[in-house]
C-alpha cells in the first residue's frame, strides 16, 4: 500500500535518506532566510524608527480604517455589483435566443480577456477624472466588470451542473422557463456556485490593490504614503502584505467551510478557460 | 488617433515588451513552479511544508504588492539595484505565477488515481516505467487546462508592470490616452484587441493540445 501515486511507502533506509534530504533542505532554507536577515541587518532595516509607524496607534488606525477598511469596502461593493452583473449575463448566456446569447457571450469574453488594470485606467481617464466619479469608483466599476464576467461564467457552469433531470421534470409538470430557472435550477445551482463566488472575493480583494496606479484609496495607497514619509519601504510592504494575507486566509477559510457544508467533498466547479468555445445554450 | 495612425510601431513595440515579459516569466515560473510542485508532493516533510507555506503566502498577496517588494523595497536592501526593469518585472511575475503553476501541476498529479500506480506495479512495471508510461502522461494531460488558465492570467498580469515604469502595452495606452483624449475609445479598443489576440492565441493552443491528448476513460 502506498499513499502516493509517485512513490512507494518508504522503508527504513529510504526514510533515513529522506531525513537527510530534510536536514539538507532545512539548512539551505535557513541559509536563505539568514541571508535575507543579514541583508536587512547590514542595511539597518531593524532600526526602530523604520518600524515605529506600525506600533503608533494613529498610524495603525490609518492603516486599518483608511487602508484595510476601504479595501474591503471596494472589494465588497464590487462583488455585490458583480453578482448582479454575473446573474444577468450568465442567464443571458443560457438564453434560448441567439440574439440574447451572442451579445452576452461577447461582453463576458471581452471583459475576461482584457487586463483589469487596462480597464481601470480607461474607466478612470474616460469617466473618473475631473468632474467624474473619481478613482474609488473607477476601481469598483473595473472590478465589477471583470469579476462580473467571471461570475457570469460561474453561474452558467453552476446552472449546468444541476442534473438535467431536474429541469426536465420541472418542464414536465408544466412550469414555464422562468419558473424552471428561478424555482428549480437557481436554488440548487447557488449551492454549487457559492464556494466559487467566495473564492472570487479573494481575487477581488487582491485586485483592489491595482487602485495604486490611479491613486485610489486602499491599503497599497496608504502604504505608499507611509513609506514616502518614513522611507521604510520594506517594513511597509511586509505589513501591508500580511494584512492582505490575513484577510484572504479568512475568506479562503470561509469558502472551504461553505464548500464542506453545502457541497460536500465533491469536486469544485470547473469554469472554462477564457476564449474556450462557447457551450452556452446546450443545456 | 493620429499618433497610432502615424506610427503603428508605438503599439507594436509596447506589445513586444508585454510578450517578452509574458514569455520570459512564463518559462521561469514553469521551472520554479515545477520545482515547488515536486517539493510539495515529495516525501521530504521539510520541503513539502516550505512549498505549502510559499504557495499560501504568495497566492494571498496581491501581485502589485510583490511588484512593490521587488521594485521599491528590494533596493533598500541593496538588492537588485542596477537590474534592468524588464528583469525585475520578470522576477516579480515569476514569484507570483510560480505559486499558481505549482498548484496546477499538483492538481494534475492528484487527479491520477492511486489504482493506476498500483495496477502498474501489479503487472510488474518498474518504478521508471510506472512513472513514464502510466502516471506522468495522465498527470500531464490533466495539467493542461489549469496551466493554460494560469499562463493566460500571467499574460494579463504583465499589465501591472505599467505601474512600475515598464513601457509595455498598458503603460503605452495610458500615455496615448493622455495625449489624445478625444480618441480614448479607439485607443482603448486597439489595446484591448491586442490583449484579446494574445489571450485567444494561448487559449486556442491549449484547447488544441487538450483535444490532441484527450484520452477516453
Amino acid at each position: 500500500m502506498s499513499s502516493s501515486v509517485l512513490f512507494d511507502t518508504p522503508g527504513p533506509r529510504t526514510r533515513a535518506r529522506h531525513r537527510l534530504y530534510g536536514v539538507i533542505g532545512a539548512v539551505v532554507l535557513l541559509a536563505l532566510l539568514g541571508l535575507i536577515v543579514w541583508r536587512m541587518w547590514e542595511t539597518g532595516q531593524f532600526a526602530y524608527e523604520l518600524w515605529e509607524p506600525f506600533v503608533t496607534p494613529a498610524y495603525i488606525q490609518v492603516l486599518l480604517v483608511d487602508g484595510l477598511l476601504k479595501t474591503l469596502q471596494m472589494a465588497f461593493l464590487s462583488i455585490i455589483f458583480a453578482v448582479v452583473f454575473g446573474l444577468v449575463f450568465g442567464a443571458g448566456k443560457l438564453s434560448d435566443h441567439s440574439f440574447v446569447r451572442w451579445p452576452c457571450w461577447l461582453v463576458v469574453e471581452f471583459f475576461r480577456a482584457v487586463p483589469l488594470l487596462l480597464l481601470i485606467i480607461f474607466i478612470f481617464y474616460a469617466f473618473g477624472v475631473g468632474d467624474g466619479f473619481g478613482a474609488y469608483w473607477s476601481v469598483v466599476f473595473g472590478l465589477t466588470l471583470y469579476n462580473g464576467s467571471v461570475l457570469a461564467e460561474v453561474f452558467r457552469a453552476g446552472i449546468q451542473a444541476v442534473p438535467h433531470g431536474q429541469g426536465e421534470a420541472a418542464y414536465a409538470i408544466g412550469m414555464r422557463k422562468t419558473q424552471v430557472m428561478t424555482i428549480v435550477l437557481l436554488p440548487q445551482g447557488v449551492k454549487i456556485m457559492l464556494p466559487a463566488i467566495i473564492s472570487q472575493c479573494v481575487v477581488a480583494l487582491k485586485d483592489t490593490s491595482l487602485g495604486y496606479y490611479i491613486t485610489a484609496p486602499g491599503l497599497t495607497f496608504v502604504g505608499k504614503q507611509i513609506y514616502t514619509e518614513f522611507g521604510n519601504q520594506l517594513q511597509t510592504v511586509l505589513v501591508v502584505a500580511s494584512l492582505y494575507i490575513a484577510s484572504n486566509l479568512v475568506l479562503t477559510w470561509v469558502a472551504t467551510w461553505v464548500q464542506h457544508r453545502l457541497v460536500g467533498e465533491k469536486k469544485q466547479l470547473e469554469v472554462s478557460v477564457v476564449g474556450a468555445p462557447s457551450t452556452g445554450g446546450e443545456a | 488617433m493620429d499618433d497610432i495612425a502615424n506610427d503603428p510601431g508605438l503599439v507594436l513595440n509596447a506589445f513586444w515588451v508585454t510578450i517578452q515579459l509574458a514569455v520570459l516569466s512564463g518559462l521561469a515560473s514553469l521551472v520554479l513552479g515545477t520545482l515547488l510542485a515536486a517539493m510539495r508532493v515529495g516525501p521530504v516533510a521539510v520541503l513539502a511544508r516550505f512549498g505549502t507555506v510559499y504557495v499560501s503566502i504568495v497566492r494571498n498577496t496581491p501581485l502589485l504588492v510583490i511588484f512593490v517588494l521587488v521594485f521599491i523595497a528590494a533596493p533598500t536592501l541593496d538588492l537588485l539595484v542596477k537590474t534592468p526593469f524588464l528583469v525585475k518585472g520578470v522576477i516579480a511575475l515569476t514569484i507570483y505565477t510560480s505559486a499558481f503553476v505549482c498548484e496546477a501541476i499538483r492538481a494534475g498529479i492528484n487527479s491520477v488515481s492511486l489504482g493506476q500506480a498500483e495496477a502498474a506495479r501489479a503487472i510488474g512495471l518498474t518504478f521508471g516505467a510506472t512513472m513514464t508510461q502510466v502516471v506522468l502522461p495522465q498527470a500531464f494531460r490533466a495539467t493542461v487546462p489549469p496551466l493554460a488558465s494560469v499562463l493566460i492570467a500571467l499574460a494579463k498580469n504583465t499589465s501591472v508592470a505599467a505601474a512600475f515604469g515598464l513601457a509595455e502595452a498598458t503603460a503605452r495606452m495610458r500615455g496615448l490616452t493622455n495625449n489624445n483624449a478625444d480618441d480614448r475609445w479607439l485607443i482603448f479598443i486597439t489595446f484591448a484587441i491586442g490583449y484579446i489576440i494574445i489571450v485567444e492565441i494561448m487559449s486556442a493552443g491549449a484547447i488544441s493540445l487538450e483535444r490532441r491528448w484527450r484520452v477516453t476513460r
